[in-house]
């Protein structure tokens, strides 16, 4: 990451909708140069409304917004250097894919001749050839979402803002949707902001992820940083599976359990304070004694509760008694071990995959 | 669109629904063809058929006071017309889309109110209005200004429920990809709601030439309108003429109808 100049950063920015609805609180985000950056958090956390302040078709209620070093103030969409793709794509019906994706052009007053060339490559980018002179209801959802992009892109704006581009096509095609999405910011080289709520896909596509939640940001960093060391129980809760043990930290670096194991985990809190272990169900191992199990790491005694078999992955939930329960995923292969309910185990992980969070 | 499938209905009650379907029809259609046949007979007796004659339509041309009122009709239906739809669409847009001005509330009340309010009242309250104000004389500049009055509530309903189901984003996405504010109006918003603009307008036209009560109310000494003028030669005497007139009227209601039609037909396929 270059040390350049931020492409949309955010301060103290709060939009308040009225007396009592807050829908961004105090904000402070950077987003840099190039980079794909998502904002992930569940329905109604403002996620819509910070992507609409970037663009200028919301105003702060408090704070600034820069683009590119440029302070925005209360300067209208049609003055910004961005540009949106809509949560419903919001073509307009009455004009075919061609015309569409012109429109922006058109409003900058650009030679016709400079259009037509400019429209003909975001048509091959994003591969509509065949079918420019359609109407957006003639066209399944999957090609409305690749015109709004290209919409979008052939004015070659210095950031890009998507509202959940893909929530409303199917598994699939979200899943290739995805990967296209990527190799194009790639390709084009501009700043993408994503708005998602799901968090599979933000860590898939991402640079970096901020984490929102009733308005406040509760971590930004990383794919891997937010997956690996979330930092508030939120994040934790939201981002991938997780499995929760209540815990009261013994020194730094060791917590014990409510059944009284002492366990080493990744903590910041004093000695004393009531915290909630978080792991990960993929970083468990399952061994038949605590012998086998490598030292040097944790290792919990307890018995098979539950088992579900799901495809690629077998999953177990290990009961400990009064500490709570493990929930354990196990990769399925020929090698793997199966176990049966009521079997002893050992649940064994390393430090490092316990995080240990304020409650 | 979407298709709606319906429990199978018993072949006895499609039956009853089919009869009854004919009935209505018949019950609107067969006062007009009657109409409209003896408008082509010979006869100068209205319930009497004469063979097959134009000497009606022909008596109708020569009448100077019925010309002078079709025009008059027509002159203040086109200039309320364009007014109202204008002032229409505008009360339509400011309503839908800005929510915070002050009086927005009882504009957005009374701008149904000469919907509801019966004809008679809004015409004694217009020739009241028109009377004591002396500002205007009654006759056609009279006319004009009372079906503007009226038309303009009936386009603004129209256009807003178009309105209503436009996705904002649209307007929203035009300013994203650099529209002002006029283009994005120009470009995008009045092309989606044209449909009702032009349904509100045709509305505001036929109700501008059918109005009777408060034209009639309005209207002073000097000018008339169509349907005025026939509502006081039925008075006077019935004779086949009237026929021909009321076939002239509904060739023109036809077209303005089947107008309206094409337009909705346009609007449901781009949605
Ligand atoms: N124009 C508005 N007037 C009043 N409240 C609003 C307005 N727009 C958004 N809100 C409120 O602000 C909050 C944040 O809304 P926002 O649309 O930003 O959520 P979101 O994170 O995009 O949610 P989703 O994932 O459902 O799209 C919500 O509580 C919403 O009800
Ligand atoms: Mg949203």
């Amino acid at each position: 990451m270059t040390d350049s100049i931020a492409a949309v950063s955010l301060h103290g920015v709060t939009k308040r909708f009225g007396e009592d609805v807050v829908a961004v609180d105090d904000v402070d985000l950077e987003i840099r140069d190039g980079e794909f950056f998502s904002l992930l958090g569940p329905s109604g956390c403002g996620k819509t409304t910070t992507l609409r302040m970037i663009a200028g078709l919301e105003f702060p209620t408090d704070g600034s917004i820069e683009i590119y070093g440029e302070e925005m103030g209360i300067s209208p969409p049609n003055k910004r250097p961005v540009n949106t793709v809509f949560q419903s794509y919001a073509l307009f019906p009455h004009m075919n894919v061609e015309d569409n994706i012109g429109f922006g052009l058109r409003m900058q007053k650009i030679d016709p001749a400079e259009i037509r060339t400019k429209v003909g490559e975001a048509i091959e980018l994003v591969q509509m050839t065949g079918m420019e002179k359609r109407r957006p209801n003639a066209l399944s959802g999957g090609q409305q979402q690749r015109v709004a992009l290209a919409r979008a892109l052939v004015n070659r704006p210095k950031v890009l803002l998507l509202d959940e581009p893909l929530g409303a096509l199917d598994l699939k095609l979200r899943q290739t949707m995805q990967l296209e999405l990527k190799d194009i910011q790639s390709e084009v080289g501009i700043s993408f902001v994503y708005v998602t709520h799901d968090q599979e896909e933000a860590l898939t596509m991402s640079d970096r992820i901020a984490v929102m939640n009733e308005g406040r940001m509760e971590q930004v960093g990383r794919s891997e940083d937010i997956y690996d060391s979330p930092g508030s129980l939120f994040v934790a809760g939201f981002v991938g599976d997780m499995c929760f043990l209540t815990a009261e930290v013994v020194e730094a670096g060791a917590v014990r359990l409510s059944g009284g194991e002492i366990v080493r985990a990744r903590t910041s809190d004093a000695a004393g304070t009531s915290v909630t272990l978080a792991l990960r169900p993929e970083m468990l191992h399952l061994y038949a004694e605590a012998s086998e199990a490598p030292s040097g790491r944790n290792a919990v005694k307890g018995s098979i509760a539950r088992s579900v078999f799901n495809g690629g992955t077998m999953f177990y939930e290990v009961d400990i008694g009064a500490g709570g329960s493990f929930d354990v995923r196990v990769e399925n292969k020929p090698s793997m071990r199966r176990w049966d309910m009521g079997d002893s185990v050992v649940v064994d992980f390393h430090p490092e995959a316990a995080t240990a969070l304020a409650q | 669109m979407t298709l709606h499938q319906g429990a199978v209905a018993r072949p006895w009650v499609e039956r009853i629904l089919a009869i009854n379907g004919w009935f209505v029809f018949a019950f609107l259609y067969l006062p007009i063809m009657v109409v409209v046949v003896f408008s082509f007979s010979g006869s100068s007796n209205v319930g009497i058929w004469g063979g097959f004659s134009l000497r009606w339509y022909d008596q109708m041309l020569g009448n100077q006071q019925l010309m002078n009122a079709l025009k008059n009709s027509i002159v203040i239906a086109l200039w309320s017309t364009v007014i109202a739809t204008v002032l229409g669409t505008a009360a339509a847009l400011s309503l839908d889309r800005y929510r915070r001005w002050v009086g927005r509330g009882a504009f957005d009340g009374l701008l149904y109110l000469p919907i509801i309010i019966p004809d008679v009242t809004m015409a004694v309250m217009l020739l009241l209005w028109f009377t004591q104000t002396g500002l205007v004389p009654l006759g056609r500049t009279s006319i004009t200004l009372a079906h503007i009055a009226f038309n303009i509530s009936f386009v603004a309903i129209v256009v807003r429920a178009r309105l209503a189901h436009m996705d904002p984003e649209m307007e929203d996405a035009a300013a994203d990809l650099y529209a002002g504010r006029w283009q994005a109006f120009r470009r995008v918003t009045l092309p989606l709601i044209l449909p009702g603009v032009l349904g509100g307008a045709l509305l505001a036209l036929t109700l501008s030439l059918d109005d009777v009560v408060i034209t009639s109310f309005v209207q002073g000494p000097g000018a008339t309108t169509l349907p005025v003028y026939v509502f006081g030669l039925i008075r006077r005497s019935v004779t086949p003429e009237i026929n021909a007139v009321s076939t002239f009227m509904i060739a023109i209601s036809m077209v303005l109808v089947l107008g309206s039609l094409g337009f909705q037909r346009r609007s449901e396929k781009d949605d």
